[in-house]
């Protein structure tokens, strides 16, 4: 459908929603073109081709602009074909779209508060919510892959607790996801950062450490 | 066909809404079941079908649950898919469609709720974002009759379950939708020829009601 087309991704590379699309792109073998944005000094380009958010990932398809993480995995799974990273039976879509819906909705805001916020209280409150939903992932994994035997949009979405979270921990002093309480996740997250696609995207951990350290507040390792 | 389609509801929440839309636009045979939500008494039906949130609506299809308002709208496109399409069929411009529903289902609503939710100088500012998101939305429609063309589409059907509550947003807000944004207004009063909004979005007035007795249950003056 779509070949030797033009194909840009705007983005950062420590972004967990940028690699979202890469690896969508990258499973398709779509070649693209790789844009590193500045989110303190936003291209032109980029508030051109999101006004609404100002936000990566951008994906330029032929210079028409599609936003926000999920729906340019979407995009990318119905525009170009190989292999499907949404299923193709709609009770199976609508599970897949409900976790990965789950991921953004609960798991990113739970860690940030349970990271970030100033106050303890708050930071506390974040930590339980994480943990439930942790748990509720973890009974919700039943095999290799949240899709089963190949990565799917929500191995793809929940890719952040594999590789980010573990960073932000040791960046904060945290210790609520790990191997002990999380043993499906933790084994979905060795087998999914050892995916050949996922291994390309993924950034260099070093410097998303040191970033995570300095732009958040240190706190006491807390279980 | 033999389907059992039940739609798990609560009468003023606007997720409920746009499946219960979205069911009638397909002229689907369906149960429909007001869940009692704000009192907390949720049923067995709903806390079995949707455990991870515990929230309406659900669409119960042959026994299997489907949860989360986009997701169920999506669903019903995909499966009754011989009449009244909701998504357009190009890439493209589902895609854009998806944004849009995104857009509604975060940023207006998150704004929408925090006017009649706060007040002061914060509800000014929420009065203000979700007045510029409503110039955005007006943008977006353009010419068009409705967001999805020449008929309903997803954004429509996102979108305008919040037309029952604008007198709230317009009471505490202390402004008014018509003088802001006539063309959100007018597209409002188009999709409310359709049986399918008619029959689904409930009395603005209600709405109010419902409002003020949540903001006095909650303690907010």
């Amino acid at each position: 459908m779509a070949s030797n087309q033009q194909v840009k991704l705007l983005g950062v590379k420590g972004s967990p929603f940028v690699a979202r699309a890469e690896i969508a792109l990258k499973l398709k073998g779509v070649q693209y073109e790789f844009i590193h944005e500045s989110l303190s000094n936003k291209s032109d380009l980029l508030l051109k081709n999101n006004p609404v958010h100002k936000k990566v990932p951008v994906l330029l398809h032929n210079d028409k602009p599609v936003c926000e993480s999920l729906v340019i995995v979407e995009y990318i799974d119905e525009a170009w074909t190989g292999s499907t990273i949404l299923p193709s039976d709609p009770y199976h879509r609508a599970q897949a779209r409900f976790w990965s819906k789950f991921v953004d909705d609960k798991v990113f805001p739970a860690v940030f508060k349970a990271a970030t916020n100033p106050n303890e209280k708050e930071r506390e409150q974040g930590g339980e919510e994480l943990r439930e939903s942790l748990k509720i992932l973890e009974n919700e994994l039943k095999g290799k892959f949240f899709n089963g035997d190949s990565i799917g949009l929500v191995d793809i979405a929940a890719l952040f607790i594999a590789f980010w979270l573990p960073i932000i921990q040791e960046a904060v002093g945290l210790d609520l996801y790990n191997s002990e309480k999380y043993p499906k996740l933790d084994k979905w997250g060795q087998e999914i950062m050892n995916h050949h696609v996922v291994k390309e995207v993924l950034p260099d951990r070093d410097p998303l450490l040191a970033f995570f350290k300095g732009r958040f507040r240190s706190n006491t390792p807390s279980k | 066909m033999g389907d059992e389609v039940i739609l798990l509801g609560y009468w003023p929440s606007q997720y409920g809404m746009r499946a219960r839309i979205a069911v009638e636009e397909k002229g689907i045979q369906y149960e429909y079941k007001e869940e009692d939500a704000f009192n907390y008494n949720k049923s067995p039906l709903l806390l079995e079908m949707n455990p991870v949130h515990k929230k309406t609506p659900v669409l119960v299809h042959n026994g299997k649950p489907i949860c989360e308002s986009l997701i169920v709208i999506e669903y019903i496109d995909e499966v009754w898919n011989h009449k009244s399409p909701l998504l357009p069929s190009d890439p493209y411009d589902r895609a854009q469609a998806r944004f849009w529903a995104d857009f509604v289902h975060r940023k207006v609503y998150d704004a929408a709720k925090r006017i009649w939710t706060t007040k002061g100088e914060e509800r000014e500012g929420e009065k203000n974002e979700f007045i510029e998101c409503m110039k955005l939305l007006e943008q977006q429609l353009g010419e068009k009759p409705y967001f999805g063309g020449d008929s309903l589409g997803f954004v429509d059907v996102a979108f305008v379950p919040f037309y029952s509550w604008f007198q709230v947003y317009e009471k505490f807000g202390n402004f008014n939708m018509e003088a802001e944004c006539p063309n959100i207004i007018a597209w409002a009063k188009r999709c409310l020829q359709k049986q399918s909004v008619a029959n689904t979005l409930p009395d603005q007035h209600k709405v109010y009601d419902l409002a003020i007795w949540i903001r006095k249950k909650l303690g907010i003056e």
